[in-house]
């Protein structure tokens, strides 16, 4: 189990080293980086079976004890959010060796180590227990998306990476003040420690802690207000990227939040947060459907389905929790295929632009299913696992009687749809408007990208097939993160 | 806890907070820079009195300052030297392509903005 848990974190790095220096062997370097990256969700998902049935395992890197060293908690919230997440980023660099001969692909003598980079941060990020560690992985994964999002160094790419980047430098500047309150209140940074510790401090500190923290994780989720860099800089990057920004990169802030405020008892922020949670499903769903091309609605769809997602952890009840980890398990592929499907559209039309694009599904059967199925799982139309997912948050809302934002998340579900079908009618459906017609797209690496793209709408439809499954272990996740003892004790052994 | 070390931290934070809101990422960097020491400090003096060296054998355990927030100092100040680096290779790639160094509006947004503003362009055309 050590191993596996080492494995996880250490093997994407070792891949992006071998990657680089076989930057030459194009072949070398892909077998370095999908070994890597295949490594590690495969070590993953045997995790998920270990702590499912023997419960939580910690690693103490070095022998340290809790209050000194880095700890790795594996428990059952990450082992089950870590497979989705490192299957999806196989997957997509699956589907970027397909798209390589293309004129939309990434570089890839950089790309593929950066993502392994990015990759090892996310599997720190999930398994590690403490705060500053959290701090270097969100820094390993913002440094290699920095460098991911302007590596091919065009115009708009450099304008859009200057905000971001100055955008989560700020944030991360917080994070590190945060981490500085956070040790001279409880002379640690450790979460179990912490979570001992936080509940017993005055309201005042305890809430402003947990008011900076939700402002720091906030602005990686791209919550109202904090998401004005989002749809800004991820349309402009390489497809394969945009897919896996959408699809993980948001998701660790609110994994983040998700394991803090619950461990820290963070309750009384609660009617604050559901606020922000209705304006964040609400506005992101409105900016969607102002747009006039398919990467940017989907990325204003990101904050809005973040808003779903939120709105789950700020009821702080169990099925709230439990509806919010089964929301980021249904999301982060969702959302990764219908960002490949729009790397598909870009082949086939030549542009993503709404306007330059039309009747495509007589053209391309297939694609034009390979959208709808995510599509329709992401307005959570039954039975795919968006509905499951939607479900059990909107249910935990009733439950606790939080009206206005079960309002907002039925409102904001109907404009997905809408925007939906104004992706479907314009691309799928109906005449090219504007522009010259395509030339035949280019064949080469298809069907690379369509099996990558159809492997991973399988993996959205296992997810709604196995939802029963899932949702039992995600309330299993959310009873020790709503009673932290289970975590505590877990640490200190 | 020292008052000109909060007073320091208060400076710099302020200081670099003004210059990153500036629109040119020359400034932007010496913010960041600025933010940057701010932490530092900060994070120094969350290890509350200053002491001897924390090295075994040099002084009493009870003596030394605390060793643990100068670990995630020297962490914080390598990541913070990086990202200048990085910030200022993006300062001169945006001056070669534009001739300066200012952050740019997004132009896709502004132009759906003029499209809702204005509602006499002839966008309808599309809906035929």
């Amino acid at each position: 189990m050590t191993g596996l848990i080492s494995l996880a974190i250490i093997a994407p790095l070792v891949a992006a080293a071998c990657s680089l220096a076989l930057r030459s062997h194009p072949l070398g370097r892909d077998i370095a980086v999908l070994a890597g990256l295949g490594s590690a969700a495969l070590a993953s998902h045997i995790m998920l079976v270990t702590v499912a049935r023997d419960g939580t395992h910690t690693v103490a890197v070095g022998g340290w004890a809790p209050e000194l060293g880095i700890i790795l908690v594996a428990d059952l919230f990450a082992a089950l959010i870590l497979p989705v997440a490192l299957t999806i980023i196989f997957v997509v660099e699956i589907f970027a060796i397909g798209q390589r001969r293309t004129v939309w692909a990434a570089n890839p003598e950089l790309s593929g180590p950066l993502l392994c980079v990015l990759t090892s941060g996310v599997s720190l990020a999930f398994l590690t227990g403490d705060l500053f560690t959290l701090f270097v992985a969100f820094e390993l994964i913002l440094v290699s998306s920095y460098v991911l999002l302007t590596h091919q160094g065009n115009r708009s790419q450099v304008r859009a990476g200057m905000t971001y980047v100055v955008m989560n430098l700020l944030a991360s500047t917080l994070f590190l003040f945060g981490v500085a309150f956070v040790y001279t209140a409880t002379g640690t940074v450790n979460m179990a420690l912490l979570a001992e510790r936080i509940p017993q401090l005055d309201d005042g500190v305890r809430l402003g802690i947990g008011a900076w923290f939700l402002v720091v994780f906030g602005t990686k989720a791209a919550v109202f207000p904090l998401f004005s860099w989002l749809p800004d800089s991820y349309p402009t990057a390489p497809t394969t990227i945009t897919a896996v920004f959408a699809g993980l990169l948001t998701k660790v802030g609110i994994y983040s939040m998700i394991r803090f405020h619950n461990l820290m008892g963070m309750e009384d922020l609660g009617p604050i947060m559901l606020l922000v949670a209705a304006l964040t499903m609400v506005v992101g769903v409105l900016g969607a459907l102002a747009q006039s091309d398919v990467k940017r609605i989907l990325s204003f769809h990101v904050i809005s389905q973040i808003g779903y997602m939120f709105m789950g952890l700020s009821l702080f009840t169990v099925a709230g929790t439990a509806g919010a980890i089964l929301f980021l398990i249904h999301h982060m592929p969702v959302k990764a295929v219908l960002f490949l499907v729009g790397g598909l559209i870009e082949n086939h039309e030549g542009s993503s632009s709404l306007d330059r694009s039309g009747g495509l599904a007589g053209r391309e059967p297939l694609v034009a299913v390979m959208f709808a199925i995510p599509a329709l799982s992401l307005a959570g139309i039954p039975p795919f696992s968006g509905f499951v997912a939607k479900l059990a948050v909107v249910s935990a809302a009733i439950d606790r009687g939080a009206t206005v934002v079960v309002v907002a998340a039925l409102v904001a579900g109907g404009l997905t749809l809408l925007s939906m079908a104004k992706i479907w009618n314009e691309v799928f459906w109906g005449r090219r408007t504007d522009g010259p017609r395509p030339g035949p797209a280019p064949r080469r690496g298809r069907r690379t990208m369509h099996a990558a793209t159809a492997l991973a709408v399988a993996g959205t439809l296992m997810v709604a097939l196995f939802a029963g499954t899932l949702l039992d272990l995600s309330t299993e996740a959310a009873e020790t993160l709503r009673s932290p003892a289970s975590y505590i004790a877990a640490v200190r052994s | 806890m020292n008052t000109a070390l909060l007073l320091a931290i208060g400076g710099l934070t302020a200081v670099g907070l003004y210059l990153l809101t500036s629109r040119s990422l020359s400034r932007i960097v010496l913010g960041y820079s600025l933010l940057g020491h701010a932490t530092v400090v900060a994070l120094i003096t969350a290890g509350g009195r200053a002491g001897w060296p924390p090295i075994a054998g040099r002084a009493a355990p009870e003596d030394m300052s605390n060793p643990l927030p100068q670990a995630l100092t020297l962490t914080a100040i390598v990541i913070s030297f990086g990202l200048t680096l990085f910030l200022l290779a993006l300062a001169r790639r945006q001056r070669t392509l534009s001739g300066d160094d200012l952050v740019e509006d997004d132009l896709e947004d502004r132009r759906i903005a003029a499209v809702e503003s204005a509602p006499t362009e002839p966008e309808d055309s599309v809906a035929t």
